[in-house]
C-alpha cells in the first residue's frame, strides 16, 4: 500500500482522493492474487429439510479434513461458499449457477439428493468447473454423464447391492422377491443385486415396486407372504426404511422369509426401527467396528471437534477433503493447471477410515463393501462381502490420463 | 385367502384415510373454509403422540392429553386467524394455511429435528394373530379400524340425531337464518373448526406407531386426503366414508393386480368418478 503515491493536497479534490483510494484497492487485490488468494469451494448440499442432517455431516467431515491439514490445501486457504439446496432438483440448475457463475468458486462439492446431483453434472459438464459428489449414488454421474472434471467419493447404487447378491444365494437362498420405490436408487440398487444374485446362481422370482415416496407396504407384504419366498431384498431409506421394516415385522414375516436390504435400510434409523432392525443384514461401504487405527483415529478426532459420532455421510465428507487435498498438493494449489489436476486425483491413493480406495476410469470409488449386521443401534461390520469392487460404469468411455 | 387378507388391507387403510379425511369435509363443507393446514394437524398429531409418549411412557395417558392440546390449538387459530377469512376469497384461505403449512413444518424441524421417529405400539396391542402360515395381521391395525368405526358412528350419531348437530346443518345451509334465530353461529364454528383438526391430530396420533413420525408427512397424505373429500362430494361425511374406503381398496388392490398403475389408480378412479358425478358422490345441497 505504501508504494501507491497518493497526497491529498486540498479538502476540495475529493475526486482526486477517491480515485486515489480505488487505485490503492485495486493495487491491493492484484497484490494478494500474487501472493496465493483464497481458493473458493462452493459446497452445496441440504441444509434443510430431509437431508438436512446428511448435508451438515458431510460438511463436518470435509472440514475436519481441511483442518487436520492446517486449513490449507495445497498451500492455500480455503474460502467456502454455502448454498442449501433443498433437495429440490428444480431449483438445481440456478443453485449450482449462484456458486460458478457468481461466486467463481474453483471447486463444487455436492450433492446428498441424486437429482440435484445431476442438475450439478450437467452445469460441471457445460463449464468444466471440478465437481466431487460426496453423496449421491445415481450411475449416470459416472456413468453415461461422466467427465474428466467430475469425481465421486461415495459409492454407486449399484455398488451397494451387486455383493449381496453373492451373500444371498451363497446361504442356499435361490428365489428371492424385490420390493423397492420405483425410481432411479431403488431400480439401480435391485438392478445391482439381481446381477449379483444370477451371477452366483440364484433368480429373482418377482420384482415389487411402490410408489415414491410412498410408504403403504400392507399389500406387498401380503403378497410376499402368499409367494414364499426363500429370501427378500429391498432398498429403501429414511422413512420409508423405517415403516417398511417395522411393517415386514409386523406382518409376521421377520423371522420366516429372511429380510437383506441395501445398507441405507438400517443406517440412521435403527433408534426409530428398534426391536424389530435386530438381526437384519446388509451391505454398505461403511459400519459400525471397523477395527483399524485409520478409523479409531477419524472417530476419535470427529466426536472430538463435534458432537456426536459420525456416520458414513461424514466418512464421505471426509474423503472429499482427502481427495481434494491429494489433487491441489500435487499441482501446488493451482486449480487453473487443470489436466494435471484431474492426473493427480486419479491417481490419488484415499486412505480412508472406510478403508483405502482409488478411483476407477470413471472417478468412482473402488472399494471393499462390507457385510454389516444390526446388533443394537449398531450396524456391525461381520465381513467383507466384495474386497474392491468396482462399478461398471455403463456408458462411460472416458479412459484414465 | 390372499384376496381375504388383501380386502383387510385395503379397508384398513380406508378406515384410516375417512377418520383423516372427515375432518376436511366437515370443516369446508360446514364453514366453507378450504383448510390447506389439515395435513399439519396429522403431522402435530404423530409428533404429539411420539413426544407424549415418552414423556408419559403410556400411550392411553397421551390420548387425552393431546386431543386437549390440539382442540385448544384449533380453537386459538380459528379465533384469531381463520375467523378473519370466512366472508373472503378462497385463495386467501389458501394463501393463510399455505402459510400455516410452512410454519408448522418449521417449528416441527426446531423442536424435533429432522430425523425419522418409531412410536412403539402399546404393550396390550402389541401381538399378531396368524393367519397363513407366512403371514400374520398385527391387532393395533384392528385397533385403528375398529377405533375409526366408532368415530363415524359417533359423528354420524351427534350430526344426525342430537341438537347441537341439527344447529351445525343448519349453519351450513344459511348462517344468518341460524344467527337471527339467537345462536351463536361463530361459536358453533369455533367448535367445529377445532374438532375437525382434533380429527385429523387423532388420526395421525394413532397411525404414528405403524406409520413413525418424519418430516413432510403431512403434505404427504393431504393430497390423498383431498382425493376422498373430492370423490365423496364436498360436505358430505357419508360421502368421505364411502370414498375412503373405495380409495383404501382400490390402491390396496391396485398395488397387487396392476403394479404398473398403482401411482395413479386412485386418481383414474377419482377422473372417473367426476365424469360420471362432477359434484362428487354425495354433495350435499
Amino acid at each position: 500500500m505504501a508504494t501507491t503515491p497518493c497526497r491529498f493536497g486540498s479538502r476540495r479534490d475529493f475526486l482526486k482522493a477517491a480515485g486515489c483510494l480505488t487505485t490503492g484497492a485495486l493495487f491491493h487485490h492484484r497484490l494478494a492474487w500474487a501472493q496465493g488468494s483464497k481458493l473458493k469451494i462452493g459446497l452445496m448440499l441440504p441444509y434443510t429439510g430431509t437431508y438436512a442432517a446428511l448435508g451438515n455431516a458431510i460438511t463436518n467431515g470435509f472440514k475436519l479434513a481441511v483442518a487436520e491439514r492446517g486449513g490449507k490445501l495445497g498451500g492455500r486457504e480455503l474460502e467456502y461458499f454455502t448454498v442449501d439446496d433443498e433437495s429440490d432438483p428444480s431449483k438445481a440448475p440456478e443453485n449450482t449457477n449462484k456458486l460458478v457463475q457468481r461466486d467463481k468458486v474453483d471447486v463444487l462439492v455436492g450433492t446428498v439428493h441424486s437429482g440435484v446431483a445431476l442438475g450439478m453434472v450437467k452445469i460441471a459438464r457445460e463449464t468444466g468447473t471440478l465437481l466431487i459428489i460426496p453423496n449421491a449414488g445415481a450411475a449416470a454421474a459416472t456413468g453415461e454423464l461422466c467427465a474428466p472434471n467430475i469425481f465421486r467419493t461415495s459409492f454407486t447404487n449399484w455398488q451397494t447391492g451387486y455383493p449381496m447378491g453373492k451373500v444371498v444365494a451363497d446361504r442356499g437362498l435361490k428365489n428371492i422377491v424385490t420390493i423397492t420405490w420405483k425410481y432411479a436408487a431403488g431400480e439401480e440398487s435391485v438392478g445391482g443385486f439381481s446381477e449379483g444374485l444370477s451371477k452366483a446362481g440364484g433368480k429373482v422370482v418377482k420384482e415389487l415396486w411402490v410408489p415414491f415416496p410412498q410408504v403403504e407396504f400392507q399389500a406387498l407384504l401380503t403378497q410376499i407372504g402368499s409367494l414364499k419366498p426363500d429370501a427378500v431384498y429391498t432398498f429403501f431409506a429414511g422413512a420409508g426404511a423405517v415403516k417398511f421394516v417395522k411393517d415386514y415385522a409386523a406382518a409376521g414375516l421377520k423371522g420366516k422369509i429372511p429380510l437383506f436390504g441395501s445398507g441405507f435400510l438400517t443406517d440412521g434409523v435403527l433408534e426409530a426401527q428398534g426391536e424389530a432392525a435386530q438381526g437384519l443384514e446388509t451391505t454398505l461401504h461403511y459400519g459400525d467396528g471397523i477395527e483399524t487405527p485409520r478409523n479409531k483415529s477419524f472417530r476419535e478426532a470427529y466426536s472430538k471437534a463435534y458432537k456426536g459420532e459420525p456416520d458414513v455421510y461424514a466418512v464421505q465428507g471426509y474423503d472429499t477433503g482427502l481427495l481434494l487435498a491429494a489433487g491441489l498438493e500435487a499441482v501446488r494449489g493451482d486449480v487453473n493447471k487443470k489436466s494435471e489436476l484431474v492426473a493427480a486425483l486419479e491417481k490419488a491413493h484415499i486412505d480412508s477410515p472406510r478403508g483405502a480406495w482409488t478411483l476407477s476410469k470413471a472417478h468412482n470409488p473402488i472399494q471393499d463393501i462390507y457385510l454389516r449386521k444390526v446388533v443394537g443401534t449398531q450396524n456391525k461390520v461381520t465381513s467383507v462381502a466384495h474386497k474392491a469392487l468396482e462399478d461398471p460404469a455403463r456408458g462411460c468411455s472416458m479412459k484414465k490420463t | 385367502m390372499e384376496f381375504f387378507i388383501q380386502l383387510l388391507n385395503g379397508i384398513q387403510y380406508g378406515l384410516l384415510l375417512f377418520l383423516l379425511a372427515s375432518g376436511l369435509t366437515l370443516i369446508f363443507g360446514i364453514m366453507g373454509v378450504l383448510n390447506l393446514a389439515h395435513g399439519s394437524f396429522y403431522m402435530v398429531g404423530a409428533y404429539l403422540a411420539y413426544w407424549l409418549a415418552r414423556q408419559t411412557g403410556n400411550m392411553w395417558l397421551a390420548i387425552p392429553l393431546e386431543l386437549a392440546i390440539v382442540f385448544i390449538i384449533g380453537l386459538i387459530l380459528e379465533s384469531t386467524l381463520y375467523a378473519r377469512l370466512y366472508h373472503r376469497d378462497h385463495l386467501h384461505q389458501v394463501l393463510l394455511s399455505f402459510g400455516l403449512i410452512l410454519i408448522f413444518e418449521e417449528l416441527r424441524s426446531i423442536f424435533f429435528g429432522d430425523d425419522v421417529h418409531g412410536v412403539p405400539v402399546p404393550e396390550s396391542l402389541k401381538h399378531s394373530i396368524p393367519l397363513t402360515s407366512t403371514l400374520s395381521y398385527p391387532v393395533y391395525r384392528l385397533f385403528i379400524s375398529a377405533t375409526c368405526l366408532a368415530v363415524a358412528g359417533a359423528m354420524y350419531l351427534v350430526i344426525q340425531k342430537t341438537k347441537i348437530g341439527m344447529t351445525i346443518r343448519a349453519g351450513s345451509t344459511n348462517r344468518e337464518m341460524v344467527q337471527s334465530l339467537g345462536i351463536n353461529i361463530k361459536l358453533v364454528y369455533r367448535w367445529v373448526f377445532a374438532f375437525g383438526v382434533t380429527l385429523a391430530a387423532f388420526a395421525g396420533m394413532i397411525a404414528a406407531p405403524v406409520s413413525s413420525v418424519y418430516p413432510g408427512m403431512g403434505s404427504q397424505i393431504l393430497i390423498i386426503c383431498f382425493v376422498v373429500v373430492v370423490i365423496g362430494g364436498i360436505g358430505s361425511i357419508k360421502g368421505a366414508m364411502v370414498a375412503a374406503l373405495m380409495i383404501g381398496i382400490v390402491d390396496t388392490l391396485g398395488q397387487v393386480l396392476l403394479p404398473e398403475f398403482s401411482g395413479v389408480a386412485v386418481y383414474l378412479l377419482m377422473a372417473a368418478v367426476l365424469l360420471w358425478r362432477p359434484q362428487g358422490l354425495f354433495k350435499v345441497a
